[in-house]
């Protein structure tokens, strides 16, 4: 009998060309390309340099995403930030053009951010190579592919033969069992999770997320926790697909209809760790111990629990990250006053994430003293959120309500937090001056962040909620 | 590609551990569509100030940082994204290799595709390398071999990368020698 593998190595071993030797790394079989207009201008430059051809037009996809303005058209003209970003996005159409890819462009019902596309369109779909020249690839591993991040001269890799080099990774997993706390979410989970292992913890793995309390996660929720596998420095995040995963992808435009998609989904359930599948590193967490969890430094690991202090710094690096941050060890966090908060990215920028925000919002003000950005991460999304007038709420509460993108996540749209200010944001990183120079980023659920905005201040969103009830 | 065989050259240390990808090079320098010219950017917001003026005190506006070749950075240097273009800017300003005692995964695999040498060491080189800043250090790539101060060690490499950089050239030639099993491995699914 065969060994019992886990979920990566099946996949590894379904789309490996070439095996790797001690001298020459493995060549890796790419079903879905990513791509967008930030990683990919220098790729294109190269085929064209060397007169290549793109490989499988039909297997990539593009959007346009980081550059792209959320305040609309002014007579007719998207105000973007430069000159230089306009010529950005406009290289990436004419690649495209010139090179047969679909583009999501402005007039796509189905541009937003490419991780939060992908599924949406379903293009991303269980024991699937997924990779994207963006380390929050790992997003689309909540289906059970295999996805993860690859730097500009990769896209060129993948662009001229659909495939990677790569060395097999490690593989570790992280099983987390029983029932999340009333109001403690995915995104409180895997903040959970990176300070417990570390923002390096994952280094040179991949993880498969598994237990209980996983398998209770929705789709969305699965992908706000494999979305964050980077920050804990793991290559790709994954989990086993099962009903949920087949339910969510029924029906999408990409999907296989009818018989084809039952005979797709008989393939799927084979798709997870078989019994027994041995894994490089383990990790157990209780889904009890985590309450609903807020970032306080300038690294995803720097993580508390929202109600409770700031611990004093480990080492010389936390010290300077307290001291960039403005904040004091032993002080607590609820309290702490906000200036800006951001609702998006696609870690928290799907409906369930707005619905979140907006429940912690309706019949309430954001305070005077906070500027409030809601930013869908797709148009799919901001057609949904009108529909159901969610929007309105935020409108109504005097927060902005704008178009689809990474927006403020990482602030080379135009959209920053200004020198100084301090954020709450529903987004994955917190490094200095990642929403703009000299900004500041405590990183929690959408939830929380919404209650922050009407608390002027860190607030705990359970008690905002019961006192609404 | 340019190639690397020996390295001996000076260094410069940026001694926080997690330096991430953003400080590395910011985001709002991520509109261009070139891949050279990022050395302006390198550390763009801890060497300038709101005015854009150098900060006297950062390392890399210092006299010897102009003929230094090696960047020594805390434990997971590089962390963050994987925006090729936080290798390219180190590349640019003038580096050949970057040392720590670990790097982060994607820009470990991004810098040696551009050029720049990833070099790991042991826990103890790392610590003497950061408490000596300017230090010389010598790299022998065939050999995998680091000296500097009283250490002399071995680092890893990865064979195929070790080859790249000792014959200066890129990986994408050897990736397009596998058209025939490419073919085969697209026929077989179907
Ligand atoms: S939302 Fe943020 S993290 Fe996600 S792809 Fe855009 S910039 Fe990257």
């Amino acid at each position: 009998m065969a060994s019992p593998q886990s979920l990566f190595e099946k996949i590894w071993a379904a789309h490996e060309v070439v095996g790797e030797t001690p001298t020459t790394p493995g060549v890796l079989y790419i079903d879905l390309h990513l791509t967008h207009e930030v990683t990919s201008p220098q790729a294109f430059a190269m085929l064209r340099e060397r007169g290549l051809k793109v490989r499988r037009p039909d297997l990539t996809l593009a959007t346009i995403d980081h550059s792209t303005p959320t305040l609309p058209a002014r007579d007719g003209r998207r105000p973007y930030v430069t000159e230089q970003a306009r010529t950005q996005v406009a290289t990436l159409r004419e690649n495209c053009r010139d090179f047969g890819i679909t583009l999501h462009d402005w007039d796509s019902a189905y541009r937003g951010i490419v991780h939060v596309i992908g599924p949406e369109l379903g293009a991303t779909s269980p024991g699937k190579t997924i990779v994207c020249g963006d380390s929050h690839t790992s997003t689309h591993g909540a289906f059970g592919a295999l996805a993860f991040g690859i730097g500009a001269t990769e896209v060129g890799h993948v662009l001229a033969t659909q495939c990677v080099l790569q060395r097999k990774p490690k593989s570790m997993r992280i099983t987390i069992d029983g029932e999340l706390g009333a109001g403690v979410t995915a995104k409180d989970l895997i903040l959970h999770i990176i300070g417990t292992i570390g923002v390096s913890g994952g280094t040179g793995h991949v993880i498969e997320y598994a237990g209980s309390t996983i398998e209770s996660l929705d789709m969305e929720q699965r992908m706000t926790v494999c979305n964050m596998s980077i920050e804990a420095g793991a290559r790709a995040g994954m989990i086993a697909p099962d009903q949920k995963t087949f339910d969510y992808l029924r029906g999408r435009p990409l999907s296989p209809e009818g018989e084809a998609f039952d005979a797709a989904v008989e393939r799927w359930r084979e798709l997870r760790s078989d019994e027994g599948a041995s894994f490089d590193r383990e990790v157990r967490i209780n889904a009890a111990d985590i309450a609903p969890t807020i970032t306080y430094g300038t690294h995803p690991g720097m993580v508390v629990p929202i109600t409770e202090s700031i611990p004093a710094p480990a080492d010389a690096s936390e010290e300077k990250a307290l001291e960039y941050m403005g904040l004091d060890a032993g002080q607590s966090m609820i309290g702490t006053k906000v200036n800006v908060v951001f609702v998006g990215s696609c870690t928290n920028s799907r409906i369930s994430d707005l619905r979140a925000a907006a429940e912690q919002l309706r019949g309430r003000k954001v305070h005077p003293d906070v500027t409030m950005l809601v930013v869908p991460g797709s148009e799919q999304v901001y057609r949904a959120a009108e529909e159901e007038g969610l929007h309105q709420v935020f409108i109504d509460a005097g927060a902005q309500w704008r178009l689809p993108g990474c927006s403020m996540c990482l602030s080379m749209n135009g959209d920053i937090v200004p020198e100084g200010a301090l954020a709450i944001s529903t987004s994955n990183r917190n490094f200095e001056g990642r929403q703009g120079p000299g900004s500041r980023t405590l990183l929690a659920s959408p939830a929380a962040a919404a209650a922050a905005a009407v608390a002027g201040c860190v607030a705990d969103p359970r008690v905002n909620t019961s006192e609404a009830a | 590609m340019q190639k690397i065989t020996h390295l001996a050259a000076t260094t410069v240390v940026i001694p926080q551990d997690n330096v991430d990808t953003d400080q590395i090079i910011p985001g709002r320098f991520l509109t261009t569509t070139s891949s050279e010219g990022f050395g302006d950017a390198l550390f763009r917001d801890w060497r300038f100030d709101e005015n854009d003026q150098p900060r006297p005190d950062f390392v890399l506006n210092q006299p010897a940082a102009s003929s230094a070749g090696i960047l020594v950075g805390g434990r997971n240097f590089g962390c963050g994204s994987s925006r090729e273009h936080a290798p390219w800017a180190i590349r640019d300003f003038g580096f050949k290799a970057v040392i720590s005692s670990k790097l982060a995964d994607i820009f470990s695999s991004n810098a040696q595709k551009c050029g720049l040498l990833p070099v790991v060491v042991s826990e103890e080189l790392h610590r003497w390398l950061l408490d000596n800043p300017g230090a010389e250090v010598k790299i022998d790539v065939e050999q995998r071999h680091i000296e500097a101060g009283p250490h002399a060690e071995t680092f890893p490499l990865d064979g195929f990368a070790q080859h790249c950089f000792l014959n200066g050239v890129d990986a994408l030639g050897f990736l397009l020698e596998q058209d025939a099993a490419i073919n085969r491995f697209e026929s077989q699914r179907g």
